[in-house]
This record gives structure tokens, sequence and C-alpha cells, in this order.
């Protein structure tokens, strides 16, 4: 039951769909009733400007494939990743793993790129982060209006581990960014945000899955969005605190705008608790803007537009502003005012 | 200066102001007292422009410039300024981006060019300290944390940041201390100068033991039922506002 395999063997019942209850707001089923052509191969694609301004060595990755590996050469500190999907109406799929041996640290920015229409794309990422490494991750979904884009990031903390991500998500036909996080406690620390920016008709879900098997785990959780038009924005979080997992610690919040009467957003909180010694909380909120703040920065002579843009770009920062690695946390802002300016 | 005539305004179809006049000139602070509900916020929600507030007669002009038909930011491009009775939090954006935001918007609608990083952030240290505001404050998201006194404080300090040519000042002096309500009063008096007019709306007379006014009126029932000297705001503090909202009824 996943994009994955049906696309590999065109068996499109095997896709998810509204009655699976993880799926029911990011239908595949009902989508895709003619399996795509394999995506050919590609040998290059265009240059990213904003990551090129980065420096850092990239291991780029076109209809699945990977093309170009710069940074097999040296170990960095921070490694980035393009998944693009550079052909109109095919399908592709790939697997790419992380793996951070114990003690070390790594910034990984993994930036998704349509440079087509139509296409469908998979991917699959097993990330393992061993004791007391650190990974902060962040990714850029910038697919086309009309793809298809699904992911599945599964990651195993070792205890003292340290795993940091930030999704940021500007939604496609459909896009579903998921994560899955096993939890072996022992001080180890996950924080799982993330910000979505919709407009017109597009479609995004963050679902993420935390499952605490051992004693004494941290986990965070900040997702904000914003979605106009006839935009829907899907969060879905679980945390699971298994029998044993006591002196658990989980945070999950998300909170939406809803900038119009045909926009949509879907949340979904669920804490399953078979632990007694446990502290979790979640918050969850989906509203309009402040017409009450609006009207202060008006009175004082920002003009509307502007003022929209700066209580909205002011939402959504704070998730962003949670990108420890400086860079990549002005990246994360550059990639916000640029999906705000694109959306007014 | 500020001519409001005949003024009929309301919200939600229930008429609050009706048939308001005042004429306020350059260089005089004007008071509006005037009991619970009499419409003092309203007036100062119709003069900027608040959604939601219709005005169905009358006019508003500021230097025979209609005021009624601009959006709020124009009218504070024109100058006109309004202190919040409850200023809002704004969570994500500093005071200073705010203020610099607000002002450079200002100048680029008057045709002025941007004042630039380095000039605005002394004015704001200047200012801050006058205010006796630790300027590390402004780098905080908007009012988000603050104390009632400190949000009249940052009231004060945009205020004389922007230098609006007609200020309204709506209950300023409620939630302050009296080390405070110096304080903001000192801010207010030393905007005070002949090109420039103030409204200042407020239940209590405290306020005007500090900033003095030329003349007070009394608003009740939507309508100015009285107008005097100084003098009339000692004798509502002695008498109440019953007389005139009796009248006004």
């Amino acid at each position: 039951m996943s994009l994955a395999s049906a696309l590999r063997t065109g068996q499109l019942d095997q896709l998810p769909g509204r009655r699976d209850e993880d799926w029911r707001w990011t239908d595949l089923r009902g989508l895709i009733r003619v399996a795509p052509p394999a995506s050919p191969t590609v040998d290059n694609v265009a240059a990213n400007p904003v990551l090129q301004a980065l420096r850092e060595p990239v291991t780029t990755y076109a209809n699945g494939r990977m093309i170009r590996d710069d940074a097999s050469t040296a170990p960095d500190a921070m490694r980035l990743r393009r998944f693009v999907s550079a052909s109109n109406g095919t399908g592709h799929s790939l697997e790419a793993s992380v793996e951070v041996a114990a003690g070390e640290r790594l910034l990984l920015i993994d930036s998704f790129e349509g440079h087509a229409s139509g296409y469908v794309a998979d991917a699959r990422f097993p990330i393992r982060v061993g004791e007391g490494a650190r990974l902060e991750r962040v990714v850029l979904l910038d697919d086309a209006v009309d793809a298809v884009s699904v992911s599945l990031t599964e990651v195993e903390l070792a205890p003292g581990a340290v795993f940091h991500q930030t999704v940021l998500a500007s939604g496609a036909k459909r896009q579903r960014f998921e994560t899955r996080v096993r939890h072996h406690g022992g001080k180890a620390e996950v924080q799982l945000d993330g910000v979505y920016v919709l407009a017109g008709q597009r479609h995004s879900d963050q679902t993420t899955l935390v499952e605490h098997l051992q004693r004494d785990g941290v986990a965070v959780q900040l997702t904000k969005g914003v979605v106009q038009d006839q935009a829907r924005g899907v969060f879905q979080g679980r945390i699971v605190v298994h029998p044993g997992a006591d002196g658990t610690d989980a945070k999950m919040g998300h909170h939406a705008l809803v900038l119009s009467d045909r926009a949509e957003v879907d949340a979904k909180p669920e804490l399953e608790i078979w632990a007694d010694d446990v502290a979790c909380a979640h918050g969850n909120t989906v509203g309009a803007l402040d017409e009450e703040a609006l009207f202060y920065a008006r009175s004082r002579g920002i003009p509307e537009a502007e003022a929209r843009a700066m209580l909205i770009e002011a939402f959504l920062a704070e998730a962003a502003d949670r990108i420890e690695h400086i860079q990549a946390r002005e990246l994360a802002h550059q990639w916000l005012a640029a999906q705000l300016r694109a959306r007014s | 200066m500020l001519s409001i005539r005949e003024l009929h305004a309301g919200i939600d179809g229930n008429q609050i102001i009706k048939g308001l006049s005042l004429e306020i000139p350059a260089g005089e602070v004007h008071a509006v007292m005037g009991p619970n509900g009499a419409g003092k916020s309203t007036l100062s929600y119709v003069l900027t422009g608040r959604a939601g507030y219709e005005v169905t007669q009358g006019t508003a002009t500021l230097d025979g410039e209609d005021l009624l038909s601009l959006d709020p930011s124009q009218r504070a491009a024109k100058g006109v300024f309004l202190s919040f009775q409850y200023p809002l939090e704004i969570p994500g954006v500093p005071a200073l981006t705010f203020i610099r935001t607000a002002l450079n918007a200002q100048r680029k609608a008057r045709g002025e060019a941007e004042v630039t990083a380095p000039a605005f952030l002394k004015l704001a240290r200047e200012n801050a300290a006058k205010l006796k505001m630790d300027f590390e404050m402004l780098r905080r998201p908007l009012n988000v944390g603050f104390s009632g006194g400190e949000k009249k404080r940052m009231e004060i300090l945009q205020m004389v940041m922007l230098s609006p040519r007609f200020l309204i000042l709506d209950e300023t002096d409620s939630g302050l201390d009296i080390d405070a309500l110096r304080i903001v009063s000192e801010g207010v008096n030393a905007l005070r100068s002949p090109d420039r007019g103030m409204l200042v709306i407020t239940h209590y007379q405290r306020l005007l033991d500090y900033v003095t006014p030329d003349r007070v009126h009394v608003l009740a029932d939507g309508r100015i039922v009285a107008s005097g000297g100084p003098e009339l705001a000692h004798e509502l503090e002695r008498e109440g506002y019953d007389k005139y909202a009796r009248e006004a009824a």
C-alpha cells in the first residue's frame, strides 16, 4: 500500500485512499487513475541559485536517480541534497539514507524541486542518528502545482541523540511529507517542526508519528500554516508513549491561519499513552488573521497588503525561528518571504 | 485643523454618534469626556477608519481634506495618530521593525525619502531614553508580555517617532500608575506645538491634570452636549455625568 510499489508494479489499487484513516485527507487512489510512465534518465538539471549561495557540497537526484554527488569526497558538517523532478507526466521513486555516527553533528538541507509538470514522485528516507549524535534537517518542498509528491522519512534515534527537522511546504496537487521517529529515550530529543504556505488549489499534508519506546525521551513539535484561495492544509501528529517509556516529555502544537472561505485545514493531533509518568500536551488552533492587529498596523500607516504580509510572516516565522543553524534559518526565512511575495 | 460636522455613525446598524460637531484648531488640545457608552471610543475609531464602523451622515476633515473616504493607512500618512486604549500585541514583529515599517510607509505615501537604519536607530534610542524605556524592549515583539504601563509608553514612543499632526488619545490614562502617567503626560506635552492638534478622550479628569486642555467637551448619547474651559473637567469630576446623561436622554 504505497505509492512506490504502485509505481513499480502499475497496480493502482495498492494506492492509499480516503478509506485509509491515515490518508483520508490525502487521497491518492481517487486521484491517480492511470499509472504514469517511468521517468526517463536525465543527466543535467538547472542549478538552484538559493542553494548555490551556501557553497556546500551538493548531492543531486534527478527523476529519482543520483546524477551528481559532490559530497562523497569530504565528510562535511553540512550536506545539501536536491531531489529534482525533471520530466512532465512521469513517475519515479527513490530511497536515500543518512547515518550520523555516534557523537557526530550534521546539518542536512533537502530541497525538493519541481522542474516539470504533472509528475508523480515518491521518496523514502531512512535516517539513523547514533548515540549522542545530532542531526538538524531543513526540508524545502517546492513542487510543481499539478504534481503528486509523497515521501516518508523513518528516523531511528539512539539514546542521547538529537534530531531537529523543519519542513517548509508550498504544496502541490497532492503533497505529503510524513516523518516517523522511533525514539529510544535516554534524554534523546526530537523536534519536528513545519511550515506550510498554500495558495490556489494546492494541498500539503504533514504527518508525523513519534514513538517513545524507552524512558526519558523529549519531543517538541510546532507546525504553522497559512492557506488561502481553495488550498488545503493537513496536519496529522501522533505521539505514542509505549509501556515503560516513563519520563517522556512531549509537546505538540499546530496553528493555522485560514485566509479565505474556501480554503481548508484538517488537523488531527493524537496522543496514545501507555505509561504513567508522562508529560504530554498538544495545542491546535485554526483561525483567521487577527483583524484588530491588522487595524492597529494600518492605523500606524502600514498599507493593508503590507500589514497582512507582515502579520502572516511573523505568524509563520515562529516555527522557522527555531532552526538553530544560522545559515539554514536564513535560508528558511528567505524561502518564507519568497512564498509570501508569490502569493500576494 | 480637525473639523467634524454633524457626524452620524454607528456599528452593526446601531447609531452611536448622533450629530456630533467639533472644531479643534491647530495648536489646541481638546478633551472629550463622557460616561461609558457615550460614543467616545466610537468617535476615535470613526476618525481612524476602523472596519465595521459606518458613517451615515456628516463630515470629518483635517485641514480641509476629507478623512472619511481614506483608508486607515492613508489617514495615518496625512498625520492622524490614534493612541489605543488597549494597544495590540503583535507576536513575531519586533517593536523597532514595526515602527520603522510604519514610519517609512507613511513617508513613502507622502513622497518622502525613507529613513535610513542608522538614523532611525539613533532617533529610537533618544526617544526611548526620554520616555525612560529600556531600549532592549524595542527589540522584543511589539507589546508582547508588556505591562499595561509599558504598552502605553510604547504608544507614546510610536507617537513621538511618527510625529503626527493630529493626535487622538483614547483613554491613555487607563491602567497607568502615577509615575507612568507623569512620564506619558510629559511625552504628550512635548508634542504640543502651534501646528499640531490633539483630541484627548477620557472618562476621568486625572489625565487632564497633567495634559491641560484648552477646551473640554462633554459627550453624551453621541453628541457634544456641553463645552467649556479646563474647569469643566473638574466640575464633571465633582458632580459626575448624571446631569448630562439626563439631558441627552
